[in-house]
């Protein structure tokens, strides 16, 4: 008979699943806004999305406190960086920062899932993909989060993603039309939502393009 | 009120709602001496606040604030506070209402609740809460949810307070008992049908 032990985990999953995808000259990023904890949900309106400059949006599931402690330390290096080169982050500057912030943390890791959208310097859409630990690559889309595994296969077939080996190589942004992305982001959602337990309740969507951000939104089931 | 250690009910008669500065209300659940010594940070964080005497104060939404970033770095060094939160208050007729766990986990909602709360409680408020309740009906409401937890939870105790925020400030009741019935035939010779039944 041992001593019993209290026993806790650093870590919950409060679910969730993030989207965003490129277009030639509009990025669209999207969450769901259910916060789990188990078989509970904890909230239906909880956002996981975060403006970080005007050209980059961060989208994140997993770990709900980790993710809002990375929110704030971007936000705050980002504000460092305006006071001392004068200009606001790129989204590839961006990009690496949010890398390098993972890879920080390697032996006890953020637990956030991230989605990094946005649009680059001559205006083009970008998105970011990451693992827990700051490994990224730029795409042309990505589906992060408890959802992901219904969400990717299905954009991989409307999107036709071109080989990456391919010569020349070849834009991985989709030519549709920033309406048609939007349509395809709401399909993604309603679908994972019937599957996914963690996915749910309310999608937010932001889009970027030349003339700003705008939001949308669009209920879902909240079974 | 009930304050158990493991599955004894040492302490009947703990306050886990209490008021912090002018405008926010606490209410915790757990470890009572780590709310104790949130207490104390509290008392320190209202203190300094209040010798900038510049006429401003913290609000229910910084507090919160404050308390999910202790929580947060507590867990990270691996020693966490043992306690779940409930913040509440009103500010410059602005409502708050949030939550904090002890690994950080944060969030505001227009109903909250710690434990088994979350199980019992929530569904019911998920069902009953609307925009403009009046106070009466909110009491009402909470003390639904209250005595299901009195006869579910099995560390609950039959002694509670119900606390008040508005623009004037908190108020928070005297202890006082829920009505309870437990003649329900359910209850009655409860195994029955128990013998040769899983």
């Amino acid at each position: 008979m041992t001593k019993q032990q209290a026993n806790w985990s650093p870590y919950d999953n409060n679910g969730g699943t993030c989207v965003a995808i490129a277009g030639t000259d509009y990025c669209v990023i999207a969450a769901d806004t259910r916060m789990s904890s188990g078989y509970n949900i904890l909230t239906r309106d909880y956002s996981k999305i975060i403006q970080l400059v005007d050209t980059s949006v961060l989208a994140s599931s997993g770990f709900q406190a980790d993710v809002r402690a990375l929110q704030k330390v971007l936000a705050a290096k980002h504000l460092q960086y305006q006071y001392q080169h004068n200009k606001q982050m790129s989204c590839p500057a961006m990009a690496q920062l949010l890398s390098n912030t993972l890879y920080y943390k390697r032996f006890f890791p953020y637990y956030a899932f991230n989605v990094l959208g946005g649009l680059d310097r001559e205006g083009k859409g970008c998105v970011f993909t990451y693992d827990a630990v700051g490994s990224y690559e730029r795409v042309g889309y990505s589906s992060q989060g408890s959802g992901s595994t219904l969400i990717t296969p299905f954009l991989d077939n409307q999107l036709k993603s071109p080989g990456p080996l391919l010569l020349p190589a070849r834009d991985a942004v989709t030519p549709l039309s920033e309406s048609e992305a939007i349509d395809l982001v709401k399909t993604c959602f309603a679908s994972a939502t019937e599957r996914d337990i963690y996915t749910g309740d309310k999608l937010e969507i932001l889009i970027l393009n030349a003339s700003g951000t705008r939001v949308e939104y669009m209920e879902l089931r909240k079974d | 009120m009930g304050g158990s250690y493991g599955s004894t009910l040492r302490y009947k008669s703990v306050e886990r709602l209490k008021p912090v500065g002018k405008h926010s209300l606490i209410g915790a659940s757990g470890e009572i001496s780590d709310f104790q010594e949130i207490m104390r940070y509290l008392d320190d964080l209202i203190l300094s606040d209040n010798m900038w005497d510049d006429g401003n104060s913290l609000g229910p939404k910084e507090v919160h604030n404050y308390l999910t970033r202790v929580m947060y770095n507590r867990r990270n060094k691996f020693n966490p506070l043992w306690n779940s939160l409930v913040l509440g208050g009103v500010k410059n007729g602005q409502k708050y209402l949030g939550t904090v766990s002890m690994i950080g986990v944060h969030y505001e909602d227009n109903h909250v609740a710690t434990g088994f709360g979350n199980h019992l409680a929530r569904p019911l408020l998920r069902d009953e809460w609307r925009e403009n309740l009046t106070f009466e009906e909110g009491v009402i409401l909470l003390e639904k949810c209250m005595r299901v937890l009195l006869y579910r939870d099995r560390s609950a105790v039959n002694k509670l307070q119900i606390a008040k925020i508005t623009e004037e400030g908190v108020t928070i009741s005297p202890p006082y008992s829920l009505k309870t019935f437990w003649n329900f035939s359910a209850f009655e010779n409860p195994t029955h049908g128990a013998e040769g039944s899983w």
